[in-house]
């Protein structure tokens, strides 16, 4: 039988598919030989390696489990999961340049765009040819998205942008820009706004310690007027966004076990040959605990994220089914993270190893695309039947 | 155009090999098999052929067993249009001359204008089969191509040698195994990998002659003996080498 080329201690790869094992091997292989080699002097530079948009498009990384119709790959949701998984084993921010360009941008064109906005969009997306971001998050609105003040105003054929957005990923560097605003009846829409469109403006942000080989920014709309018919007419209301974060949230849940591994990996790669009292430090038993919990908490959440793509093939996947994938594997890789970095002693902080870079970005994922507070409080409120948060 | 290349399933070099209780075979279970790197040039090299010449069709060949699908469409997967399994009931124990008989009779029915293979497979280091089809089939072959282009019904093949490098041309049709270097091997996208599923991959069963070669016994590498520490000291040195000098005889 083909086998996952990671650990695979309950042997999952017996769960799998031989096409879905093969899109994993592939994947790795990739990451491995055209993403590895590079990402820390990106990191130490705050850079992304902007040339790997085509390779990504051509691999068919972007949008992979969108249909062939719109030049997509059109595959299942776990092998899309296994893809993110591998592209996070290299870095959090390589996860989220496919993650931003799949789930948040080419998913939302195609479930809720005109079919003249998918035939037009969802190729260029889909080769890298242009580059998506996805503008929902505010300065004073964040876990409250509801809350946003940027306003879309109709005017004749066109709509009038007014507002601010902030810690969107790729905007910077972004062709296309999907923007959640409120109506005059202050109803949420989206509404795709592209780069040179006079008024749109996407300063950089700058001074991150953590996902620095990603690109983040603001995106400021100011009197920004776009034709009426770029608004993507098959969404009303805050469920249109909330819709394309549990996609993006989907990705995350199997990315982060990504990074869990490639920390687990070199841990125990340098546990079996670091000397210390004339004996390698795997063979002393608090190693091996550190160790042990990382490939158990590793194996729970291949599991549990296995599980969850089979629901979401199945569609029976629910938006707390995610919640509570993200709090458990999120929170289970920052720790491994950290517990390899403790086993790396001094060689851990310096960046010729992943687990502080991956430990950095993973405070990171911790936080967007939905705090582990507020998925906490999603499963809280599903379980309750109270919600803690919602007004 | 058509082009036959053919391939070998064999376990991952970062696999743990285990040799089952008998001596003569390993044990499969938890191996990670992989498309043999060598027959990756092949596959390549036959996928830019096929990209240079109109109406071009490639076919992979694999001796094996059941699990050897998995490699035949990764080959699907890059690219190649179609695949055939020779399928053996005992493959681990056949030795090169039966694979190449096996692989020759159906390149016969493919009547190809070139066949590709690796320079060997990375498990069983034979080197054999390239050379043993070509002389099954009466056709030229030419071994460790680093270089191949094709015109007018030759290929003209570079080599490296001691020293330097060859340069041959040979009538086609002819066996031309690939060495490292050749090319840089496509990785197969999601839309190869998705479109593998559907190309045609014909599974015929073989019967194996008895082998004029047997393996006997499998045996691990020797395990290496543990290191010395000769002193610590700048007196030390004079000691290493000396001991380098006279008792490993490396200086």
């Amino acid at each position: 039988m083909p086998q996952l080329n990671s650990p695979d201690f309950f042997n999952s790869s017996s769960l799998l598919n031989d096409e879905e094992i093969l899109i994993q091997n592939t994947a790795r292989q990739w990451v491995e030989k055209e993403f590895n080699p590079i990402v820390v002097e990106h990191y130490r530079a705050g850079t992304f390696p902007m040339d790997l948009r085509f390779k990504l498009g051509e691999m068919g990384f972007f949008g992979a489990n969108l249909p062939e119709k719109y030049g997509c790959a059109g595959i299942n949701n776990i092998a899309y999961g296994l893809i993110m998984q591998e592209l996070e084993r290299g870095d959090s921010g390589l996860r989220s340049f496919a993650s931003v360009q799949g789930a948040l941008v080419m998913w939302p064109i195609h479930e809720y765009g005109s079919e003249s906005q998918k035939e037009y969009w969802i190729p260029k997306l889909a080769s890298g040819e242009k580059i998506g971001c996805f503008g929902l998050t505010e300065p004073d609105y964040g876990s409250n998205p509801g809350g946003m003040i940027t306003r879309a105003r109709r005017d004749g054929d066109s709509y009038i942008l007014n507002g601010a957005k902030m810690w969107i990923t790729n905007s910077p560097i972004a062709d296309i820009a999907l923007i959640w605003a409120k109506n005059e009846d202050g109803i949420v829409e989206g509404f795709l706004v592209e780069r040179g469109t006079p008024g749109f403006e996407t300063p950089e942000m700058k001074g991150k310690l953590s996902l620095r080989a990603s690109i983040t920014g603001e995106i400021i709309l100011n009197n920004c007027r776009i034709p009426a018919e770029n608004k993507l007419p098959g969404i009303k209301g805050l469920k249109g966004p909330l819709s394309c974060l549990t996609q993006a949230r989907y990705g995350i849940n199997w990315g982060v076990i990504g990074a869990a591994m490639a920390c687990y990996e070199e841990a125990l790669d340098y546990s079996k040959t670091r000397i210390q009292f004339d004996k390698p430090i795997a063979a002393f038993q608090l190693t091996q605990q550190k160790l042990s919990e990382m490939i158990l908490e590793i194996t729970k959440a291949q599991l549990l994220t296995l599980q969850l793509g089979r629901l979401k093939d199945a569609k029976t996947m629910e938006h707390y089914h995610v919640s509570m994938g993200k709090m458990n594997n999120v929170r289970m890789a920052l720790d491994i993270a950290r517990s390899a970095r403790t086993i790396l002693g001094a060689n851990g902080i310096v960046d010729e190893y992943v687990s502080l870079r991956h430990a950095n970005n993973l405070e990171s994922v911790l936080t967007y695309e939905g705090t582990h507070e507020m998925h906490t409080l999603i499963v809280g409120e599903t379980i309750t039947g109270i919600s803690a948060f919602r007004v | 155009m058509k082009i036959v290349v053919c391939i070998k399933h064999v376990p991952d070099t970062e696999t743990k090999i285990v040799i089952v209780d008998d001596g003569k075979s390993i044990n499969s279970n938890g191996v990670k098999y992989i498309l043999n790197p060598y027959d990756e040039y092949a596959v390549e090299e036959a996928l830019q052929i096929k990209e240079a010449n109109e109406e071009s069709e490639v076919v992979a060949i694999s001796v094996g067993d059941d699990s050897t699908q998995s490699s035949i469409r990764s080959a699907l997967a890059m690219g190649v249009d179609r695949g055939t399994l020779l399928k053996t009931g005992n493959f681990a124990l056949v030795d090169p001359f039966s694979v190449a008989k096996i692989l020759a009779e159906e390149i016969k029915l493919e009547s190809p204008d070139i066949i590709l293979t690796g320079k060997m497979s990375i498990d069983a280091y034979g080197s054999q089969v390239p050379g043993l089809i070509a002389e099954l089939l009466e056709l030229p072959v030419v071994n460790l191509a680093r270089d191949i282009v094709l015109s007018e019904g030759k290929a003209t093949v570079k080599r490296d040698i001691e020293g330097g490098s060859e340069t041959l041309i040979t009538t086609l049709p002819a066996v031309i195994s690939a060495e490292k270097g050749l090319n840089n091997p496509r990785y197969p996208a999601l839309k190869g990998i998705m479109q593998a599923k559907k190309k045609p991959l014909e599974i015929k069963e073989i019967n194996l002659d008895e082998t004029d070669v047997e393996i006997i016994e499998l045996t691990y590498p020797k395990q290496k003996p543990a290191g010395r520490i000769v002193g610590n000291s700048a007196d030390a040195a004079v000691e290493l080498v000396k001991l380098l000098r006279q008792e490993a005889k490396v200086i």
